[in-house]
């Protein structure tokens, strides 16, 4: 099997709290994966961890290993900023740059040193089409993205990672600031996307892990209580407490 | 429970409280402004503005002192607004909590509550004859920096941090660095604001006259170098009132001045709004 994530034994500390305990799960290539579970569980310090965001905060520890494609991305010698690269993340809030659409997807290449005016303006467009935004925006790539409705800002940001050709795609919890015609378009975009990129998706609604996803991770007090086949976990789950949460009976 | 007021009165003698209090500053505000006007535009004509003093001022026009100012307050901000800009990205993103910055921020609060009149002292003891610069342009400016240094970092210090965090999260995310992230997103982000204490800055550089007393002389004609001597707007302000050569004169001048700074908040201020508007597409 071709996993493009492995995780073996994470344990995460902020000071002394112990948000991830022996996390392990592997992640395969070109596919959707649902994190699911109830708030607070560790879906996004996991999600957090695996672009490295996490170091950004000081109390941080963690041991075990994170490898993508095989390498191990806590080892001293692995650049960060390509590793965000190769893994992008869409957050929970849209948060565009107060510049204009153009700029805020010519961003990504410009910061790895793209310079050349027609290949910018040709991946912009690219980016915008594969993000199903390129229609509604074209007219106005130089107005600012803080005039963007809530999903098109949402969208821009899918835009906004995928113009730098990410291997992975993170999204935490992307449609829940959103509403529901939005939401229908993100998941859209999705399953269009999902043949180019491994995407990992946090979300607190089940039936848009089903809807979304192929595998799927059940997280309870910071340990994987259960994960496999979206499908199985969903029709019969082996265990008492992912029925529990699946079926809403706590979370 | 018993009450002397009932909460709808006590609500609208607070509410009415508020209104004269803001009220009676607008007031003193025009009353000031109005009396300088009143006083100084008489006097102004464009022989006043664009011909050199005659007789120590006592007749002919302020264009030297005009430029002098432009000098000085060019200086000044020359020299403040990277020093305080650039101590403020710091102090704002990159120093964390410790010593060095507690030192940082006592010392451009201590900075700000000097009297200009020190700065003025210091400004003659150490750019003026220590650094051998003498009365001129550059000490003038140069002293006037240190008193705009600490307007422009505090301004802009609290502008940076109040950018939205979310902007910098998604712009490390994309995998640029802390640098590219900073220069790129958060300061234009605060530039607003930025700009506002930059202009501050320049308010407190411009009508500056104690600071300026000791260091920049008191020439009559046109600073051309930066190395002599000049008498800024303020100065001559003071020297046309204090010695006794021409009241009428030195309102002129303070209207002058006025002017000057009221067209330049006023023009910042809609660049300021404009460049807001079009980075937050409203």
């Amino acid at each position: 099997m071709d996993y493009r994530i492995e995780v073996e034994d994470l344990n995460v500390y902020f000071d002394e709290l112990h948000i991830l305990k022996d996390v392990s799960l592997k992640i395969r290539k070109n596919m959707v994966t649902a994190l699911i579970g109830p708030s607070g569980c560790g879906k996004s310090t996991f999600i957090r961890t695996l672009n490295r965001m996490n170091d950004l905060i000081d109390t941080f520890r963690m041991d075990g290993t994170v490898l993508l494609d095989r390498e191990n991305i806590y080892d001293p010698k692995v650049d960060v900023v390509e590793l965000r690269k190769r893994v992008g993340m869409v957050f929970q809030k849209p948060n565009p740059f107060p510049k204009s659409v153009f700029d805020n997807v010519a961003y990504g290449l410009k910061v790895h040193g793209e310079t050349d005016k027609d290949v910018l303006n040709e991946k912009v467009e690219e980016s915008l089409k594969a993000a199903a935004l390129w229609d509604e925006v074209k007219e106005k790539l130089d107005k600012s993205a803080m005039g963007l409705s809530g999903g098109q800002q949402q969208r821009l940001c899918i835009a906004r990672t995928i113009a730098v050709e990410p291997e992975v795609i993170l999204m935490d919890e992307p449609c829940s600031a959103l509403d529901p015609i939005s939401t229908t378009k993100i998941e859209d975009l999705i399953h269009r996307l999902k043949k180019d990129y491994t995407i990992i998706i946090v979300t607190h609604n089940m039936q848009q892990a089903t809807r979304v996803s192929k595998h799927t991770a059940f997280f309870l007090h910071g340990e994987i209580i259960e994960s496999g086949p979206t499908d199985r976990i969903f029709i019969e789950p082996c265990d008492k407490r992912t029925e529990d949460y699946i079926t809403g009976r706590f979370g | 429970m018993y009450r002397i007021l009932s909460p709808k009165i006590s609500q609208k003698i607070m509410k009415s409280i508020f209104w004269v209090s803001g009220l009676i500053t607008i007031f003193i505000l025009l009353i000031i402004i109005g009396y300088i006007l009143l006083k100084g535009l008489p006097v102004i004509n464009l022989e006043f503005i664009f011909a050199e003093p005659i007789d120590s001022g006592r007749a002919g026009g302020i264009f030297p002192m005009i430029i002098s100012t432009a000098y000085v307050t060019l200086i000044a901000l020359l020299v403040a607004t990277p020093l305080g800009v650039g101590a403020a990205v710091y102090l704002a993103e990159y120093a964390g909590e410790g010593r060095l910055v507690a030192a940082i921020r006592f010392g451009a609060e201590t900075l700000s509550s000097i009297p200009s009149i020190i700065f003025g002292l210091f400004g003659l003891a150490f750019f003026v004859i220590y650094l051998d610069m003498g009365w001129s342009v550059l000490s003038g400016g140069l002293t006037l920096a240190l008193m705009a240094l600490p307007t422009i970092l505090a301004a802009s210090e609290v502008s940076i941090e109040s950018v939205n965090k979310s902007y910098s999260e998604g712009s490390l995310a994309l995998g640029a660095t802390k640098w590219q992230t900073v220069y790129q997103v958060v300061v234009p982000a605060a530039m607003p604001g930025i700009t506002t204490g930059v202009i501050l800055g320049m308010g407190r550089a411009i009508a500056e006259a104690a600071a300026i007393l000791y260091t920049v002389g008191a020439a009559l004609a046109i600073p051309i170098s930066f190395m002599d001597p000049a008498r800024p707007l303020p100065l001559h302000l003071y020297i046309l009132a204090t010695e006794g050569i021409s009241l009428d004169n030195a309102y002129g001048t303070a209207a002058v001045l006025v002017i000057i700074i009221l067209v330049i908040t006023v023009v910042t201020n809609t660049l300021v709004d404009r460049y807001t508007k079009k980075m937050m597409g409203r």
